[in-house]
């Protein structure tokens, strides 16, 4: 879908300073280039709950972190980021992989699809689905517009 | 650095009010403290709380170590402290490899071991010597070492605890320390002490002056 050039451009350019990860096949092979680009710098954790939660302290620490997982990483997460989301406020920007959205051959009837897009609505999180790589700008307008709201936001990139 | 024992003693074990009267007298002014469950009920009932207290209720289970290492991320010239349960630290084991990855000298860990869900009503955590058929509880400060943490201590007695605490905290982090601390009896949950959005920007205006 992008490049992690490009991805790495875009966070460096909106002012992200940390990316608090657990790669799947897609977001992971934007690792190399946001490594060497250096900035954001990358965390690497053991689970996506982790990620939300060193988010949580890097926001308060006055950094501008955003954590980037794959859609079964946001269901093993939920009380965590209900936790640093809902319970603190703290108006924390995700990166989701949407697993099987373009590809279904690999997993034929993968439960990725029932179940992504309604826990990211019960867990009151604006999202922006991305299905497509002329649709960059629309990551950086919802990251802008969640920023300056002081809400929690996510783009859910179609894998 | 001290081994922890596999078996703890009954009658030596530190009580856990103590220990926290112990963090609170070595503690520096520029460090941050984060409390969670038994230990931030206990904290809250030892003074005036400090601008970089972060009393972490309500949490996430398990993941004070988690915030820690985010706080100490960002705010590199200024030591994190996180207080610990063990049934937390066995609910987020992981954070402690992703802390030593994160490289992070200015964060210490510290678990009060008690062997207990001690909120719940003491029922035994899965790493307490009273779950296991041979006796032998979950070793916090092995786990600690096997992740990469160099400065790793364990104190069963409250003077080894007083007396080595502020040289614990000041040793180059990342740091694990392990508490052998004593249940509290009828021991419950703790109380938020105010709305978490204004605790939250508190903590962070501290942190900006």
């Amino acid at each position: 879908m992008f490049s992690g050039e490009a991805i790495a451009s875009l966070l460096a350019e909106v002012g992200v300073t940390h990316v608090i990860t657990v790669p799947d096949s897609t977001i992971g092979r934007w690792e190399s280039a946001m490594d060497r680009a250096g900035r954001p710098r990358l965390v690497r954790v053991c689970r996506e709950g982790e990620a939300w939660q060193v988010a949580a302290g890097l926001y308060l620490g006055g950094a501008t972190p955003l954590v980037m997982i794959q859609c079964t990483g946001l269901f093993e997460s939920g009380d965590a980021l209900r936790n640093a989301l809902h319970d603190w406020k703290l108006p924390i920007f995700s990166i989701i992989g949407y697993r099987s959205y373009l590809d279904q051959a690999k997993l034929p009837g993968d439960t990725c699809l029932v179940f992504t897009e309604p826990i990211l609505d019960a867990w009151k999180i604006d999202y922006r689905l991305i299905t497509s790589p002329s649709e960059l700008h629309v990551i950086r307008d919802h990251f802008i517009g969640c920023r300056d709201a002081g809400k929690a936001g996510a783009a859910l990139i179609a894998e | 650095m001290t081994g922890v024992s596999p078996t703890r003693s009954a009658v030596s074990r530190i009580p856990l009010v103590g220990s926290l009267e112990t963090l609170r007298r070595v503690r520096r002014d520029d460090e941050i403290v984060i409390t969670t469950m038994g230990s931030a009920r206990e904290w809250m009932t030892l003074g005036e709380r400090h601008a970089l207290d972060f009393i972490l209720v309500p949490s996430a289970m398990g993941h004070g170590t988690s915030i820690g290492l985010g706080l100490a991320l960002a705010q590199p010239n200024k030591r994190v402290i996180v207080c610990s349960g063990d049934g937390s630290l066995l609910m987020n084991l992981g954070s402690l490899a992703s802390i030593v990855a994160a490289n992070v000298p200015n964060l210490a860990v510290i678990v009060f071991d008690n062997g207990v869900y001690e909120v719940t009503g003491q029922q035994p955590t899965a790493g307490a010597a009273a779950s296991r058929v041979d006796g032998r509880g979950a070793d916090f400060c092995g786990i600690a070492r096997a992740c990469g943490f160099d400065s790793v201590y364990a104190f069963s007695d409250a003077p080894g605890w007083t007396n080595g605490a502020r040289r614990a905290l000041d040793a180059n982090g990342p740091t694990f320390i392990s508490l052998d601390v004593e249940p509290v009896a009828g021991g419950t949950a703790p109380h938020s002490p105010g709305p978490t959005s204004a605790r939250a920007q508190q903590l962070m205006a501290a942190l900006r002056r």
